[in-house]
C-alpha cells in the first residue's frame, strides 16, 4: 500500500450537462422532530453548493431527501424541472459518495466502479473502458485490481467518487465524504473534488459541518440550522455580511462583544460600527467582531495577553479585556506577545452583525 | 528476564498447565468414542478382536434387515437440505429486512429465534403434533415435511451465525450505495448483501445440517424415520453395527465443523 497519493493526470473527460436542482417547501419529520422545516433551495446547472451546519441541523436529511434514500412529507424535489419526490433512489440518476467507506468489499476497485454501468446494462468492453477512465480521473488508474481493504481511506473515497461519476449522473451528492480522513488527505481530496467537479461541470451538493471546507470549495454555501436554511450565498457574502448572528458565529471565527445599538448603529468598546443584516432597535446587543477586524495600537482598549498561537502564515493572540471578556486578534507573524503582557487594541471599524442581548 | 517477569505476571496459565487441561478434556471426550471403537472391534463371545463388521459395512454386505438404515440416511440428508433451504429463504431475508428497515424489531426477532433452544423438544412435539395433522392434510405426510419443525429447531444457531456476520458488515451503507448506483432491491440483495454474508450463511447452513443429522426426539415422537431413530432400531438388532454408524455420523459432523472453522478463518478473496 502506498502512503502517498499520486497526483491525478489531467484526463479529458467529456463534460456532463449539469441539471438544475430545486427543493421547494420540503418538509421531513422524524416523529415529533422536524428535521426539515420547509426547505427552499435552487441550484443552477453545474453549480457546487455546500450545505453547512452543526450536527442535527438537517443537512444530511436534505441530501438524503434529494437522493431518495429518505422520503419527504411535503414539498417538491425537482431535477431538471421534473418532480422526483416519488421516484425511488435507483431511478433518480444521481451519484453519491458517503461519509463511511462504502466500497463493496467483495469486489475490486474496478468492479466497484463498473457496478453502476452494469446496472445500466452497458456492454462489457465499454464498461471496462469507462471504469478505467474514471479511475484515471481520480488518479488511481493502476489500483483497479485492489480490494477496499488494500486501499487507504483517501484512496477508498477516491474510488467511491469515480464510482459515483462513471455513470455520468445528473447530480453528484457528497455526504461528508472527507470527515473520516486525516487533515492533509482531506485538503488534498477536497481540492481534487472541486477540480473534477469544475472539469465535468456536474451539479454538486456537498454536505459538511466544517465551515472551512465549505467556504473553500463551494460556489454557494447554504448555512442550515434546526431544519431551515438560515442564509445562502457565496462564501464571501457569508463571511463579510452574515445575515444572522448564527451565521456570523458559525462561519469563520467571531469575537462576541457587548455593545449598544443607538440609532441603527452599534457602539462597541468605544467604537461606533455599521450594522449588518436586519436593522435592530435601540438597546443592548452582542456584536460579532472578526479577529482580523481588530488591530494592535498604542492606545485604545486595554487588554492582557492570555495566549498566542502560531498558525503558519499568521498568528492569533487571545486577550482578556478589563471586563474579563476574551478577544481573539489575528495579526502578522512578526508581532509576538508574551502571556501577561498588557497591550492596547482598537476595532478597525468594519461592519458587524449583532443580536439583542436579553 | 523481562519474559520471565511477563510470564509471572500474566494471568494465563503456563504451558504445562495448558497441556494438562487440554489433555484432561481430551481424555474426557475421547473415552466414550474410543470405547465405541473398541466395542465395534470385539470378537463377541469368543473374545479377541476382529474388523469383520467394519468390512461388512464398507463392502455393502449388510443384510436386507438394514435397508431401513440406508433409507433413514437418505431421509436425514433430504431433511438437512430442505431445512437449510427453509432457513435461507425465510430467515435470511427477514434478518436483512429487520437490520435495514426495522432496527427496533431486532430484539424481538432475536428473542423469537432463541426461544427454541429454551423449549425441550418433547414440549415442542406436543405442540407440533396437531400442527402436523394440518400439514399432512395440506402437504401430505412426506418425510420432508419434518423439515418445518427442524427449520424452527435450527433458528437459534443460524440466527447467531448470521447476525454476527451482519454486524461486521456495514450493510446499510453498502445497500444505499448500490441503490444510488441504480440497483433495485433484488440486485442489492444478491449482488451486494449476500456475497458479503457468505461466511455467516455457510456457517449457519453447516450448523443446521449438523443439528438435523443429530436430531432424534422430534422424529421419534412424530413417528418419522431419520438417521437417529433408525440407529436406535438397529441397535436393538445388532448393537455393533449401530455403533459403527454412530461413529460414522460423528465423523461426518466433525468434518462439517472443521469446514465451518476453515470457512470462518479463511482469508478473504484477494487478501495479501
Amino acid at each position: 500500500m502506498t502512503s502517498t497519493i499520486p497526483i491525478a493526470p489531467a484526463v479529458s473527460v467529456a463534460p456532463i450537462s449539469g441539471a438544475t436542482v430545486e427543493l421547494a417547501g420540503v418538509v421531513k419529520s422524524f416523529g415529533a422532530h422536524r428535521a426539515l422545516n420547509s426547505i427552499d433551495l435552487s441550484i443552477k446547472p453545474g453549480e457546487f453548493v455546500a450545505l453547512l451546519g452543526p450536527s442535527g441541523c438537517g443537512k444530511t436529511t436534505a441530501l438524503r431527501a434529494l437522493s431518495g434514500l429518505e422520503g419527504v412529507d411535503e414539498g417538491r424535489i425537482l431535477i431538471d424541472g421534473v418532480d422526483v419526490a416519488q421516484v425511488p433512489t435507483n431511478k433518480r440518476d444521481i451519484g453519491m459518495v458517503f461519509q463511511s467507506y462504502s466500497l463493496f468489499p467483495h469486489m475490486t476497485a474496478l468492479e466497484n466502479v463498473e457496478f453502476g454501468l452494469r446496472m445500466r446494462r452497458v456492454a462489457a468492453a465499454e464498461r471496462r473502458d469507462r471504469a478505467v477512465e474514471a479511475l484515471d480521473m481520480v488518479g488511481l488508474g493502476t489500483f483497479g485490481e485492489r480490494f477496499a481493504h488494500q486501499l487507504s481511506g483517501g484512496q477508498q473515497q477516491r474510488v467511491a467518487l469515480a464510482r459515483a461519476l462513471v455513470t455520468r449522473p445528473r447530480v453528484l451528492l457528497l455526504d461528508e465524504p472527507l470527515s473520516a480522513l486525516d487533515a492533509k488527505v482531506r485538503v488534498q481530496l477536497r481540492d481534487e473534488i472541486r477540480r473534477i467537479q469544475t472539469e465535468l461541470g456536474i451539479t454538486t451538493v456537498f454536505v459538511t459541518h466544517d465551515q472551512e471546507e465549505a467556504l473553500a470549495v463551494a460556489d454557494r454555501v447554504a448555512v442550515m440550522r434546526e431544519g431551515v436554511i438560515e442564509q445562502i450565498g457565496t462564501p464571501e457574502q457569508l463571511y463579510a455580511s452574515p445575515s444572522t448572528a448564527f451565521v456570523a458565529d458559525f462561519v469563520g471565527l467571531s469575537n462576541r462583544l457587548a455593545g449598544e445599538v443607538v440609532g441603527g448603529k452599534v457602539s462597541v468598546q468605544g467604537s461606533t460600527l455599521e450594522l449588518l443584516g436586519e436593522p435592530l432597535g435601540d438597546g443592548p446587543v452582542t456584536a460579532y467582531v472578526r479577529p482580523e477586524d481588530i488591530v494592535f495600537a498604542k492606545t485604545g482598549i486595554e487588554a492582557t495577553v492570555v495566549s498566542s498561537s502560531f498558525l503558519g502564515s499568521l498568528r492569533r493572540t487571545t486577550l482578556r479585556l478589563t471586563d474579563n471578556a476574551l478577544l481573539s486578534v489575528q495579526h502578522e507573524v512578526e508581532a509576538r506577545f508574551a502571556p501577561g503582557e498588557v497591550v492596547h487594541v482598537k476595532l478597525k471599524g468594519a461592519p458587524v452583525s449583532a443580536v439583542p442581548r436579553t | 528476564m523481562t519474559r520471565d517477569l511477563a510470564r509471572r505476571h500474566s494471568p494465563a496459565p503456563g504451558l504445562l498447565t495448558r497441556w494438562v487441561i487440554l489433555g484432561l478434556i481430551g481424555v474426557l471426550f475421547a473415552l466414550p468414542i474410543l470405547s465405541m471403537v473398541e466395542f465395534t472391534l470385539r470378537g463377541g463371545l469368543e473374545g479377541g478382536y476382529t474388523i469383520d463388521r467394519w468390512v461388512t459395512v464398507f463392502t455393502g454386505q449388510l443384510g436386507p434387515e438394514y435397508r431401513q438404515l440406508w433409507v433413514a440416511i437418505g431421509n436425514s440428508l433430504l431433511l438437512a437440505v430442505v431445512t437449510v433451504a427453509i432457513m435461507l429463504v425465510l430467515l435470511v431475508p427477514t434478518m436483512i429486512l429487520v437490520h435495514l428497515s426495522f432496527p427496533r424489531l431486532r430484539r424481538v426477532l432475536e428473542f423469537v429465534c432463541l426461544i427454541p433452544i429454551s423449549i425441550p423438544a418433547i414440549v415442542l412435539v406436543v405442540g407440533l403434533a396437531p400442527v402436523y395433522g394440518v400439514i399432512s392434510r395440506a402437504a401430505g405426510s412426506g418425510v420432508w415435511t419434518l423439515a418445518f419443525a427442524y427449520g424452527i429447531l435450527v433458528l437459534p444457531y443460524a440466527y447467531r451465525a448470521i447476525q454476527a456476520n451482519l454486524d461486521s458488515v456495514d450493510v446499510k451503507t453498502l445497500s444505499e450505495a448500490a441503490r444510488s448506483l441504480g440497483a433495485n432491491w433484488l440486485t442489492v440483495m444478491f449482488r451486494v448483501i449476500v456475497p458479503n454474508l457468505r461466511r455467516g450463511l455457510l456457517a449457519a447452513s453447516f450448523i443446521a445440517v449438523a443439528v438435523v443429522l443429530g436430531e432424534f426426539t422430534v422424529a421419534s415422537l412424530l413417528n418419522r424415520v431419520n438417521l437417529q431413530t433408525a440407529l436406535l432400531i438397529v441397535n436393538k438388532a445388532d448393537p455393533y453395527i449401530a455403533a459403527i454408524f454412530a461413529l460414522l455420523s460423528l465423523l461426518f459432523a466433525f468434518l462439517l465443523l472443521l469446514v465451518i472453522g476453515r470457512v470462518g478463518s479463511a482469508p478473504r478473496k484477494g487478501a495479501q
